[in-house]
């Protein structure tokens, strides 16, 4: 393997045009540069609407950068990252089609033989802990479920590159907590490269290496990296009352709060 | 009062709720076609409106006459060959109608050049009354099945039409965008994606499309045409045979009510992934 990163935002720059009024621009990201490393999993943290999303379809391909660049295992992206999987904040599993039928969905685009497929399906089903309830439609689901089905439906196609927005933000603490443990469980079986956006610095310490911070939008861009060296492996819940992360919490979020602060008053603004 | 204790529970048994509907339901029209029946006999009651006691069964027909000549129809078994032509051309008036629609619906939605030139003439075909089509479809596909079926797919056309147009563009992005990372190409994003997304829309409306297909087939055979339960209603009227036209119109109805709960099956069990009122929200 070559020591390139898994994945590479290069001074990623995206700006909006308002559709009312075409001279009138927004711009979401600008200069954002952030590195993943193989095996390595990072956690995006920032103000609310500060365009983390938007960082997030840029590295999975689905938005093309005004300016700046993406690069996957060195190579320059175009189109959809093939690489990649994404989980997404809001339910996006079709929902005509069961939860098997959606765990092996990817697999059938890829032509995957039909058999071959619904035994993986089955597979991944139970190790989500779903096993039983391949028949249920989406909304015969509850949201944590629906969440371990979009989970199963993403690392079944075994991707190098896992991206997450926001993923667990509609779940009650308790399933969030649970969800979390899990993907702990999951990504440490065959650590991939995870990049996990959320507004939660919490959540964002107890499961990353790395914490990038983000400024408050528009023009986002990373103010601040920090190493999250807590020990592995973590029980999300627990790892909250040690002194070692309320430490990096103080820090983090000393850098963070000017940011956020800043944020909520350009809301109130508008 | 004695005994107005068991005329409460009598009462309470037979009082409208959702126990008695079905036969609450049947009475309203069994009294229907009796006070149908005593306003139009020309014995019964002196004529209290038309000079002549023949003039109300005239007019509005007999309900004895009218039953009696459904009897005749289905006890002959002539009505059988009528029924299955207006059966064909509904059925065929809907498929190729959908079908059509289906197409063009998913073409314009993912074209929007196309729908952009297209949609003043869209607007204006659908504004049209398309029934008054039918002598056209008469002289172009002359009296038999044929022009019955182009009048319906005019007509079930444009509600699939707008159906799967509206279909593909309230695809949710969230389920698009996931179906191209999960590594779906264009033609399996149509496939898995789109289709699946219209065709819930589609069989939202089905029950309007099929109406309409009969519609059309029965309202070409009235305008012309030589077998058909609308052909038999046109003969009738011809000849001021109204109970005919009256036993037409009521095997219409029930025709129609037949059709509509067939619908309601096969949308049952198509859309299993829908929830239902009282589950949750659709996503």
């Amino acid at each position: 393997m070559t020591t390139a990163p898994a994945l590479a935002l290069e001074r990623v720059t995206c700006t909006f045009a308002s559709r009312d009024d075409p001279a009138q621009r927004y711009t979401a990201v600008r200069d954002a540069t952030i590195e993943v490393a193989a095996g390595e999993f990072v956690s995006v943290v920032g103000p609310t609407g500060c365009g983390k999303s938007t960082l997030l379809n840029v590295a999975a391909g689905l938005l093309a950068p005004s300016a700046g660049g993406v690069r996957v295992f060195g190579a320059p992206l175009s189109g959809v990252n093939r690489h990649a999987g994404y989980l997404f904040q809001a339910d996006a599993l079709m929902p005509w089609r069961n939860a098997l039928a959606n765990v092996i969905a990817g697999l059938e685009f890829r032509g995957t033989s039909r058999t071959e497929a619904v035994a993986q399906g089955e597979d991944w089903l139970r190790r989500v802990g779903l096993g039983g309830f391949g028949n249920r439609y989406p909304h015969q689901l509850s949201g944590g479920m629906r969440k371990r089905v979009s989970l199963a439906q993403t690392l079944i196609l075994n991707p190098q590159i896992l991206l997450m927005d926001e993923p667990f933000a509609a779940l009650d603490i308790q399933t969030r907590q649970l969800m979390e443990n899990e993907l702990l469980d999951l990504w440490s079986a065959d650590r991939k490269s995870v990049v996990f956006i959320t507004h939660d610095l919490e959540e964002a310490i107890a499961l990353a290496d790395r914490v990038v911070v983000l400024s408050a939008g528009p023009e986002t861009r990373p103010i601040g990296e920090f190493v999250i060296d807590l020990p592995r492996p973590r029980d999300v819940a627990e790892i909250r009352l040690t002194p070692q992360f309320l430490a990096l919490h103080t820090q983090i979020w000393h850098a963070m709060k000017e940011e956020v602060l800043k944020g909520y008053a350009r809301q109130q603004r508008q | 009062m004695p005994g107005s204790s068991g005329n409460r529970r009598f009462w309470a048994q037979v009082a409208p709720g959702p126990r008695t509907l079905r036969a609450y339901q049947a009475l309203l029209l069994v009294l229907v076609f009796v006070v149908w029946h005593v306003l139009t006999s020309p014995t019964l009651l002196p004529p209290v409106y038309f000079d002549d006691a023949n003039k109300a069964a005239f007019f509005f027909g007999e309900p004895l006459k009218v039953l009696s000549r459904l009897w005749n129809w289905f006890a002959s078994g002539e009505i059988w060959a009528h029924l299955w032509v207006t059966l064909v051309e509904t059925m065929l008036a809907f498929f190729i109608g959908t079908v059509f629609g289906v197409v063009i619906g998913l073409w314009l939605a993912l074209s929007p050049i196309t729908s952009a030139i297209l949609d003043p003439y869209i607007k204006g075909l659908n504004a049209m009354p398309r029934i008054i089509l039918a002598p056209i479809f008469a002289v172009w596909f002359g009296l038999g099945i044929a022009s019955k079926v182009a009048l319906g797919v005019t007509l079930v056309f444009f509600i699939v039409f707008f159906n799967v147009y509206q279909g593909v563009r309230e695809v949710s992005p969230n389920v698009l965008a996931n179906a191209r990372m999960l590594g779906a190409s264009p033609r399996q994003l149509l496939r898995h994606v789109y289709l699946p997304s219209a065709m819930s829309w589609v069989f939202a409306s089905l029950h309007n499309s099929v109406g309409l297909a009969f519609v059309g087939a029965v309202v070409g055979e009235y305008l012309g045409s030589a077998s058909g339960v609308g052909y038999l209603i046109l003969q009738a009227e011809g000849v001021f045979d109204i109970n005919t036209v009256f036993a037409g119109i009521l095997l219409l109805t029930a025709f129609a009510l037949i059709l509509d709960w067939v619908v309601g099956l096969v949308e049952r069990r198509l859309m299993v992934w829908q929830p239902k009122a009282g589950e949750t929200e659709r996503v």
